[in-house]
């Protein structure tokens, strides 16, 4: 699914890397607060959901090769946050949506991942 | 070639940096992909543990034909059990280290699992080096 896909799912708003979300490919998401899990878990083609905004979840996105990372719950990344993505190349966006919500309406639009780790 | 990295305590915004660096210029090497996240991870894990529980420290990355090697120092507090440490979802870490995401008690799991050889050397109060051991597919760096 491409991320300006997500966009629309979510009515979420790119608030980094808006020039390359439409080259964007995802193929599963992770919805976690936990960056141990992320690292422990995460595979390939993933958007990151979370509620987290310190520069880790950046870090965390960098050496994983994930290319978007979703705000849930409304939360803002900060300017700094913001400047990384971009110098990272990640695509970010926030959404009003809970985790909840916003997991469920991806896979609703078919985006299932793995059902077991 | 040897590359150093200094490791500052608690210092949210830099931490993971010599990871992130590290796994940039691997990827400049050509390593492949796979490889360069294992390293990657295994790393990140290790520097994020200094970070936190060892009141910072210094990483060094020495790339060999055939081979990187990974040895991270600090002077903290020591690892009081290693065995125990290395236990899936065992953590030291405080409640305000957990609200930032970390201290699942995976880092050392995740360092095994991730690394070809994990060494690690720890006293109480005098500090811990872990080491960690990569080898590369014939031919590579």
């Amino acid at each position: 699914m491409r991320a300006n896909e997500i966009v629309q799912i979510l009515n979420a708003e790119i608030v980094a890397g808006k020039e390359i979300a439409d080259r964007l490919d995802i193929g599963t998401a992770c919805g976690c607060d936990l960056m141990s899990d992320v690292i422990a878990f995460v595979k390939e083609r993933v958007a990151l959901l979370t509620g987290l905004t310190n520069p880790q979840v950046l870090r965390t996105a960098d050496l994983m090769d994930i290319r978007l990372v979703i705000f849930v719950r409304g939360k803002k990344p900060s300017a700094e946050m913001i400047q990384m993505a971009q110098e990272q190349g990640i695509v970010l966006m926030k959404t009003r949506d809970s985790m909840f919500i916003a997991c469920g309406k991806l896979y609703q639009a078919g985006i299932k991942g793995d059902s077991s780790y | 070639m040897i590359i150093e990295y200094i490791i500052p305590r608690l210092d949210f915004s830099a931490a993971g940096k010599a990871s992130t660096d590290t796994k940039h210029r691997l990827t400049q090497l050509g390593l492949p992909p796979a490889l360069i996240k294992r390293i990657a991870i295994a790393m990140y894990e290790a520097e994020m543990n200094i970070a936190i529980h060892g009141g910072g420290g210094r990483a060094e990355i020495e790339i060999l034909p055939g081979e990187i090697t990974s040895r991270f120092i600090d002077h903290g507090p020591g690892i009081a059990d290693i065995e125990l440490a290395m236990q899936e979802g065992y953590s030291t870490a405080p409640e305000e280290i957990r609200d930032m995401g970390f201290g699942a008690g995976m880092g050392l799991p995740n360092m095994k699992k991730n690394a070809d050889e994990l060494i690690i050397q720890s006293e109480p109060n005098k500090g811990t080096t872990v080491q960690m051991h990569f080898c590369l597919p014939a031919g590579e760096a």
